[in-house]
């Protein structure tokens, strides 16, 4: 078993209210609350899975309400090596969004992304299946159409989450993972360290 | 995509009219520039609501890197030749400017841990124009002494004022070696050390980053003060003290539009303001974007979104944004340099400044370089003001100039509740700007930005 950690982007998609930090914050820190407030603060978080031949390191982007009037920056999606539209099962019009981004992913991405970019959407609260409004059958067949993982979740029982991770985390591909950058975050200064000429 | 939501009435609202997203704001921010997103983000980070507008479809506004499409679009260029490359492998910046490593707006930054959005890359190469040259700004003491921008006894000379520089501590008398730097002048600290006018120009312009003359007479402090952030920065990254974020200059408002977002600010993109609202005080109560209305206490925004009177032209600068198939010439083959041509150099009161950047930094398609030419315009003849910086770039590609008049607002906003930026200034980095944005928010909030705390205080770190 190899130690490799290898590091992606991960972004949320969807339209408002079908769970997408419920999803987050279940798989980040295994937590369900009931009145989770729309995406305040933690728009940004990392979790782990830890597959046979590499440990994969998702950092985890959340939309944070800029998809509202469609005004999503670029950096939001730069850089990522998948994605996940929500939708939810008991809201029909949420699967018809959950197509438009799935186009919008399609006309967006390059073939280099498109190789690299694993979609996947899950129909959240499953365990609201006398709700349902959006049929398992129908959502599985325009999955496999387009190609991406399909998967119904529920963050309230945490049914599926975990799995979803893995899934995508198993279908990256690992030799492509993002290239050592040189790149640097910049990070706090310490005054001493200078030295003029 | 997020389907219509149930449209709130208010009572405020007139006949006809629907609520502007949520209706009801603490403040509504118009523009996108990177200005704007700083307060914005600040706002909101302290439990404001706010909205933020834009008329066009991207983030960044005046400071916005453009894709391929929308650059050739701004400037009615047809559509972009194939040859080029891929669309979105270009984010060319609107208005070039370099990052001191160690200056404001990096404090900014960690201030507000919008630091962990982006990713930065050192500009590999600092340069000077002196006497038709292109020269090296010495990095190092080596570099210094080997450097022919100096004779031999002036390089000693120039060594000792540097370490003048970097121990001189403002509220420390046991560094000032006797001299007030509050009262003596530039001009005369330099003579105090034996420099020669040409090490004047050298120093002032390709290091403490001065735009012409005017400091040499002024008391020299603020002007010793941008030397150290200069050589702090210098020695803190590499062999340029600037730096540069991957994907262009248009990721720094992203970034911080990002941070409101996230603290539940609501963005319109594509969404033009039709008429700013007031009271009969002549207080700003709101907007008005076709037949939508949003209140809010205030409203902040850049020069173009307000009407004339409530802003004064300040000047106009000319900037020539130019496709190469090669890197600068002169300049160790580096892809990404920064050269100042000292206004004297070629008769000029205000520098220019030439700026290549290239796919290292993510803003072109392989082999493709974008070089910037830009300074203070003197006469009004826009081509004849950048010709000296064009002359150093070789066979150009393609060339887009554009000239923009920049505006201050005419008063500080407390009494129509109107908070107007500046418009970006003709510097090659963003200090001047920085300073502009400290005193927008302290026009806003009532308050300095004290930027020893963080702003951010959620738990959603790495
Ligand atoms: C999941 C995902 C992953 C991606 N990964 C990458 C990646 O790894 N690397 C990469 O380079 N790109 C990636 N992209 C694509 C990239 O983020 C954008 O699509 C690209 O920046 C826009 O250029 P375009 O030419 O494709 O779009 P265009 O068709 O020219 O524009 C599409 C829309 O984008 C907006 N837009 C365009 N330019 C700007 C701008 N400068 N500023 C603000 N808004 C603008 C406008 O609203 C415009 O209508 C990804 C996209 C997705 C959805
Ligand atoms: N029953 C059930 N409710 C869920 C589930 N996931 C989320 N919810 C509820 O759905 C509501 C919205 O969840 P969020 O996670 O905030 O939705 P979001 O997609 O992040 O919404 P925005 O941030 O507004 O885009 C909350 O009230 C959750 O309690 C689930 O799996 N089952
Ligand atoms: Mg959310």
């Amino acid at each position: 078993m190899s130690s490799r950690v290898c590091h992606f982007k991960l972004v949320l998609l969807g339209d408002t209210a079908v769970g997408k930090s419920c999803l987050v914050v279940r798989f980040v820190r295994d937590e369900f609350f009931e009145f989770q407030e729309p995406t305040i603060g933690a728009a940004f978080l990392t979790q782990t899975v830890a597959l046979d031949d590499a440990t994969v390191k998702f950092e985890i982007w959340d939309t944070a309400g800029q998809e509202r009037y469609r005004s999503l920056a670029p950096m939001y999606y730069r850089g990522a090596a998948a994605a996940i539209i929500v939708y939810d099962i008991t809201n029909p019009d949420s699967f018809a969004g959950a197509k438009s981004w799935v186009k919008e992913l399609q006309r967006r991405g390059d073939t280099n992304v498109v190789i690299a970019l694993v979609g996947a959407i899950a129909g959240n609260k499953a365990d609201l299946e006398s709700r349902r409004k959006v049929d398992f059958e129908e959502a599985n067949a325009y999955a496999e159409e387009n190609g991406i993982l399909h998967m119904e979740t529920s963050a309230k029982n945490s049914n599926n989450v975990r799995a979803l991770f893995v899934e995508i985390a198993k279908s990256l591909p690992k030799a492509l993972q993002q290239p050592e950058r040189e790149a640097f975050p910049i990070v706090m200064q310490k005054q001493e360290t200078r030295n003029c000429c | 995509m997020s389907e219509e939501e149930e449209k709130k009435t208010f009572d405020w609202l007139p006949e006809g009219m629907e609520p502007l997203a949520d209706g009801e704001y603490d403040a509504i921010i118009m523009g996108t520039g990177l200005k704007e997103c700083v307060i914005s983000g600040l706002l909101s980070v302290q439990g404001m609501r706010v909205l933020q507008m834009d008329r066009n479809n991207y983030y960044g506004a005046d400071c916005a890197s453009l894709n391929l499409t929308n650059l050739y679009k701004k400037f009615n260029a047809g559509t972009p030749p194939e040859t080029l490359g891929a669309n979105r492998d270009f984010n060319v910046d609107l208005i070039p400017k370099l990052i001191m490593a160690c200056g404001n707006l990096t404090k900014m930054l960690l201030h507000t841990k919008v630091t962990r959005y982006l990713e930065f890359k050192s500009i590999e190469g600092s340069y000077v124009y002196k006497a038709g040259k292109i020269l090296k700004v010495p990095a190092t003491p080596e570099e210094a002494l080997r450097s022919p921008l100096m004779g031999l006894f002036e390089k000693r000379r120039f060594r000792s004022f540097l370490l003048f520089v970097d121990q001189y501590d403002e509220t420390k008398p046991e560094t000032f070696q006797g001299k007030d730097l509050t009262v003596m002048t530039m001009r005369q600290l330099y003579e105090s050390f034996g420099l020669v006018p040409d090490t004047h120009e050298f120093i002032s312009h390709a290091m403490c980053l001065q735009l012409n003359d005017v400091h040499l007479g002024q008391p020299a402090l603020a002007t010793v003060k941008e030397l150290q952030t200069y050589c702090y920065s210098l020695s803190r990254y590499g062999t340029s003290p600037y730096i540069y974020p991957v994907y262009g200059l248009g990721g720094l408002p992203e970034g911080f539009s990002r941070l409101c977002a996230i603290h539940g600010g609501t963005f319109m993109l594509n969404r033009d303001v039709d008429e700013i609202i007031y009271n009969d005080k002549g207080e700003a109560i709101g907007v008005k974007s076709g037949n939508e209305m949003a209140r809010a206490k205030f409203i902040v925004g850049d020069p173009s979104y307000f009407p004339k009177e409530k802003v004064r032209a300040t000047g106009q600068i000319v900037r020539c944004i130019c496709f190469l198939n090669h890197p600068i010439p002169n300049c160790g083959d580096l892809e990404s340099v920064q050269i100042i041509i000292p206004g004297p150099q070629v008769n000029r009161k205000n520098d220019i400044f030439v700026c290549s950047i290239a796919s290292a930094h993510n803003v072109s398609a392989k082999g493709i370089y974008i070089a910037i030419v830009s300074t203070k315009m003197e006469g009004n003849e826009a081509d004849k003001e950048v010709i000296p910086g064009l002359a150093l770039l070789g066979h150009i590609m393609q060339r887009f100039t554009m000239v923009a008049t920049t505006y201050e607002p005419v008063s500080d906003g407390n009494d129509d509740k109107c908070y107007i930026s500046s418009s970006f200034d003709a510097s090659s980095h963003f200090e001047g700007d920085v300073e502009d944005l400290l005193s927008l928010y302290k026009r806003v909030t009532g308050k300095d930005l004290d930027m020893n705390i963080n702003a951010d205080s959620v738990e959603a770190d790495y």
